[in-house]
């Protein structure tokens, strides 16, 4: 029997965690290539960045908090997780900041990082 | 007048085009993403702080916290206020706009 195809995906995830759901439908996504196997990389850039702010605490304003699960993603085999440097900045935020550690690639290396997936996917 | 702005300063020109038309001695309130626009250290916090020396420019508590802020610096003269306070805001001024 031939073995499934499978691609390498990039998550490009763009916007903040609680003003729309964007964040969070790009974060069912994933775990949905997850279950399909697919080898997937993620990276926050822009207000995506602050998905990975610490403390946060949603229930104040009657929201999940699933950015609690992003440092359980090594459970689904998501180890590959990057932050752009420049984002981080103009946003004042550090790397002791964050939930977790990640990879902080810059600009030119997320270029590179996008060449080097088959299929990007940006939410 | 109290105007009201929910947009990411990072992701539209919405706080930009308040803080450009906004009369001096009138409110400004930051609720939902506005609130990052409020915290010290971003590439925003020089306009912010120019604008609170001629405005009242607030930031809702609850989204903060929401957002993991709850404890973070905010631009000098830039207060934090809670629901009641955003109510306070919005009987202690004659009118009420959101920026869309």
């Amino acid at each position: 029997m031939a073995t499934p195809a499978r691609k390498r995906f990039l998550w490009m995830s763009r916007r903040a965690p609680h003003g729309s759901v964007q964040a969070q439908e790009g974060l069912d996504a994933l775990l949905m290539a997850v279950a399909f196997e697919q080898p997937v990389s993620v990276v926050f850039l822009d207000d995506g960045v602050y998905q990975l702010k610490r403390d946060q605490d949603p229930a104040r304003i009657g929201r999940k908090n699933f950015c609690a699960g992003f440092p359980s993603l090594g459970i689904y085999d998501v180890h590959d997780i990057y932050a752009e440097r420049e984002s981080l900045a103009l946003r004042g935020l550090r790397e002791e900041d964050l939930l977790m550690p990640v990879r902080v690639v810059d600009s030119a290396a997320l270029g590179a990082l996008m060449e080097a997936h088959d299929v990007v996917m940006s939410f | 007048m109290l105007h009201l702005v929910n947009r990411s300063p990072f992701e539209e020109r919405t706080i930009d085009a308040c803080l450009r038309v906004a009369a001096p001695g009138s409110a400004v309130l930051l609720y939902e993403d506005g609130v990052y626009a409020g915290v010290r250290g971003t590439g925003v916090a020089g306009r912010l702080e120019a604008a609170a020396r001629e405005m009242r420019v607030c930031v809702l508590e609850e989204d903060l916290a929401a957002r993991g802020l709850q404890d973070a610096a905010l631009v000098p003269g830039v207060h934090r206020v809670d629901y009641d306070g955003f109510v306070e805001l919005a009987i202690e001024y004659d009118s009420v706009t959101t920026w869309r």
